[in-house]
């Protein structure tokens, strides 16, 4: 992938450019890879990578960010403890809960992943963005009163719940479908 | 000379004021009395390389001594560069110091490695053992902390940082006798497994004098909010997992609790973390002199951000890189006590793509005048952000960067970051400690041999063109003491040049290097008082090893008791 921008609107000269090196390396990279130490262990193979860091983008013109795909042995240089701790975090983040979530008048429903969420508020300001809602503050007293919504799920025995009545954790490993109520409905469930 | 007559007792008097062992090692060559008295007082004993002496002369030339520190493998076994059972023992150090009588009151290791063995025998022995510190050691299981929390009545201090911990399910926690009342400082955040969170909060509530307590991440968020309330006056703290319904009257009482807790400086851990509790731990904040959220990343950006901004007092930090620059750049208008920061990358494996450049680092040094110890993991560096950094911080004592990809070179020029490093090492007259990367040829060495000159330690790796950047190194930095060299083209010549240099050294590693075999031979035969070690983990050896052969692996470092007869098959020493 080039890391150049703005190729689309001019004649494209330098795919026809003549010049020496590898067809599709750009002429920074080959000078990357020339450079790089010849010696016995895996090279660090020079990827182009488009993403831009840090926000800034052509600040300093062709910015390069190749990264090396091959691991190094040694490099970089992190304790092993220190990667330990960090990588099964990675681990986990790939095993999602997902759930179906259902909107009264939506065409179709969306699919969330409820571990990435630490908490009910982070939850519902998710479901809020993903329909353009407003759900609004939960209390014991009167669920999500002042709402026209109202979060419910399906738990393990099939029962529909409001949502933020038990604790985060004993939620996320009952919750089987989230669905979110409207109008009379909703109200019907917040009252006492 | 005047203090020929000053009587024994007023040498050691004297010699009491001085706490650092270089200080201490300065004043026992001045005259044989001087020497005599010093090594009869000295109590505090620090070992760099635990193969350059062994434990029956250390004991003869320091009776007294009663508390040690040691510290075992190269410091490239930290990134798997040294295979498992290499060495570095505490046993024979605990079983010589029984033996001939020790009262050891204080034993502190490096990436050693510590048996279930050795901790009950160092338990059990030790009447007025105080103060256990294990950094980056491995060999044990809680098992052996039973024993350390068992036997040793006065423990005061068990603090373990970043071990390999083989938890065996037991109750280590629940050794503590009723009567243990003396803990100062807990920190067991490296241990994976259960802990009894009952007999926890009522070891804190009895011991009135814990100043720092560290809890791993099985310890949930309710049983902090107890601990606090129980220990209000603790200085440091290390939280396991912060992860609570940010409405709950948990968070009420945590709240509480913590404005109770006046005294702390230190904070650390959040191994696990519901960004949305974060703010209970702001009132915290302003008189943090240190910040530790390199194992948190579950914390994103902006809250680091939000949270930061509330530390005015810092003094060291230790990130991830999840900061970003901008980030970066607040801290740098936020935190003006600042002397150290360390900030870690969060993607190890993926696409290698560091939050963070070299404007974070500009940043920081435009903004913190108190900045002397860096140690930096970023994607890339301009050699102009080097030089800026060296004008702003003339007063770096450690510098260390890390890009990603070690021979990237500067961005925007396309040049070897030579001139950055150059700048820095001109610029920093009392550096002490120096990592390289990037992109660099010989040139940088020809800087770094010219203008480093309290320079003790040096880490290269895919660096340099030919012999002559290890010679210049070699040749110019008087005070160098350890010199690490990963994948760089030093061979024979640079390493044969002088080898009476590395007498004056603590010891030098040189992997995927050009030295051959034959070279290492030859300063074996004329150095006796150095130990060669070549590691050699494939078949190399098998076969009748020719002197051309290329080492992999060399480590060398000077001893004064020959050949260590503990090492493992694949380390020769020649």
């Amino acid at each position: 992938m080039d890391s150049f921008v703005g190729h689309e609107n001019d004649l494209n000269l330098k795919a026809t450019e003549l010049r020496l090196g590898l067809p599709g390396t750009d002429e920074s990279e080959k000078e990357m890879m020339c450079s790089f130490k010849n010696n016995k262990r895996a090279s660090p193979e020079s990827v182009e990578d488009s993403e831009s860091v840090a926000g800034s983008d052509d600040k300093h013109g062709n910015r390069e960010t190749p990264a090396a795909k091959t691991q190094v042995i040694g490099w970089p240089p992190v304790r092993s403890y220190r990667k330990n701790c960090l990588q099964p975090k990675k681990a986990e983040a790939e095993t999602g809960i997902y759930v179906k979530v259902s909107m009264d008048g939506a065409p179709y429903l969306r699919k969330i992943d409820l571990k990435v969420y630490n908490c009910y508020p982070e939850l519902l300001k998710a479901l809020e963005n993903m329909f353009k809602i407003t759900i609004g503050e939960y209390s014991e007293r009167e669920g999500y009163q002042g709402s026209e919504y109202a979060p419910t799920y399906e738990d393990k025995d099939g029962d529909w719940m409001l949502v933020g009545d038990v604790p985060w954790d004993m939620f996320m490993s009952s919750c089987k479908r989230l669905r979110i109520m409207k109008g009379s409905e909703a109200r019907g469930l917040g009252c006492a | 000379m005047m203090m020929n007559y000053f009587p024994d007792e007023v040498l050691e008097h004297v010699f009491n004021f001085l706490t650092s062992h270089k200080d201490r090692n300065a004043v026992s060559m001045v005259c044989k009395s001087w020497y005599r008295v010093e090594r009869f007082s000295r109590e505090k004993v620090f070992i760099g390389n635990c193969y350059a002496i062994d434990p029956e002369r250390l004991i003869s030339r320091f009776p007294r001594v009663r508390s040690l520190t040691l510290k075992g493998k190269p410091h490239f076994a930290d990134f798997n560069l040294v295979p498992p059972d290499w060495g570095g023992f505490v046993y024979p150090w605990i079983e010589a110091m029984v033996k001939l009588g020790v009262h050891l009151e204080e034993l502190r290791l490096k990436r050693m490695v510590v048996s279930d063995e050795s901790l009950e025998l160092l338990s059990r022995s030790f009447v007025s053992f105080k103060s256990l510190v294990l950094v980056s050691c491995e060999g044990f299981t809680t098992d052996g902390l039973a024993a350390i929390a068992s036997n040793c009545r006065f423990l005061r201090e068990l603090d373990l940082q970043e071990n390999e911990i083989e938890d065996r399910r037991g109750h280590w926690l629940s050794c503590f006798p009723d009567s243990c009342t003396s803990l100062i400082s807990l920190n067991f955040a490296c241990l994976k497994g259960e802990v009894n969170l009952a007999t926890l909060e009522r070891l804190v509530a009895r011991c009135h004098n814990l100043r720092s307590l560290r809890l791993n991440h099985v310890v949930p968020l309710d049983t902090l909010q107890k601990i606090l309330g129980k220990a209000p006056q603790l200085v440091d703290l290390g939280a396991g997992a912060f992860v609570h319904d940010p409405d709950s009257e948990t968070l009420n009482k945590l709240k509480n609790a913590i404005q109770k807790c006046t005294s702390i400086r230190s904070l650390s851990g959040f191994l696990e973390v519901a960004p949305c509790c974060l703010p209970a731990i702001y009132p915290m904040c302003l008189n943090l002199t240190s910040l530790n959220l390199s194992y948190a990343p579950g914390i994103h950006n902006n809250e680091l951000i939000k949270l930061i901004r509330h530390c005015r007092k810092l003094q060291r930090l230790w990130i991830l890189d999840v900061i970003g620059d901008k980030g970066l750049g607040v801290v740098a208008s936020t935190c003006k006590e600042l002397q150290e920061l360390r900030v870690f990358p969060s993607d190890l494996y993926g696409v290698g793509n560091a939050a963070v450049t070299e404007e974070g680092l500009v940043a920081i040094s435009a903004g913190c005048p108190k900045l002397n110890s860096v140690l930096y993991f970023c994607q890339q560096v301009t050699n102009a952000a080097l030089i800026t950094v060296a004008k702003n911080c003339p007063n770096f004592i450690r510098f260390r960067l890390c890009t990603l990809n070690p021979t990237i070179a500067d961005p925007v020029t396309m040049q070897p970051l030579d001139e950055g490093f150059g700048a820095i090492v001109q610029s920093c007259k009392g550096l002490k400690r120096l990592s390289l990367s990037g992109l660099l040829t010989d040139q940088v060495f020809l800087y770094i041999g010219m203008y480093a000159e309290q320079l003790e330690m040096l880490s290269v790796a895919f660096a340099g063109g030919t012999d002559m950047g290890m010679l210049y190194v070699l040749n110019g930095c008087r005070k160098l003491k350890k010199l690490e060299i990963m994948d760089s083209p030093f061979g024979d010549v640079a390493l044969l040049a002088d080898i009476g240099k590395y007498e004056t050294m603590r010891s030098l590693w040189m992997s995927s290097c050009e030295v051959t075999l034959g070279a290492c031979k030859t300063i074996a035969k004329k150095m006796p008082r150095l130990n060669v070690e070549i590691i050699d983990e494939g078949d190399q050896m098998e076969t009748s090893p020719d002197d051309r052969h290329r080492v992999e692996k060399m480590y060398l470092y000077r001893s004064l008791v020959g050949h260590r007869r503990d090492a493992p098959d694949f380390v020769r020493t020649l």
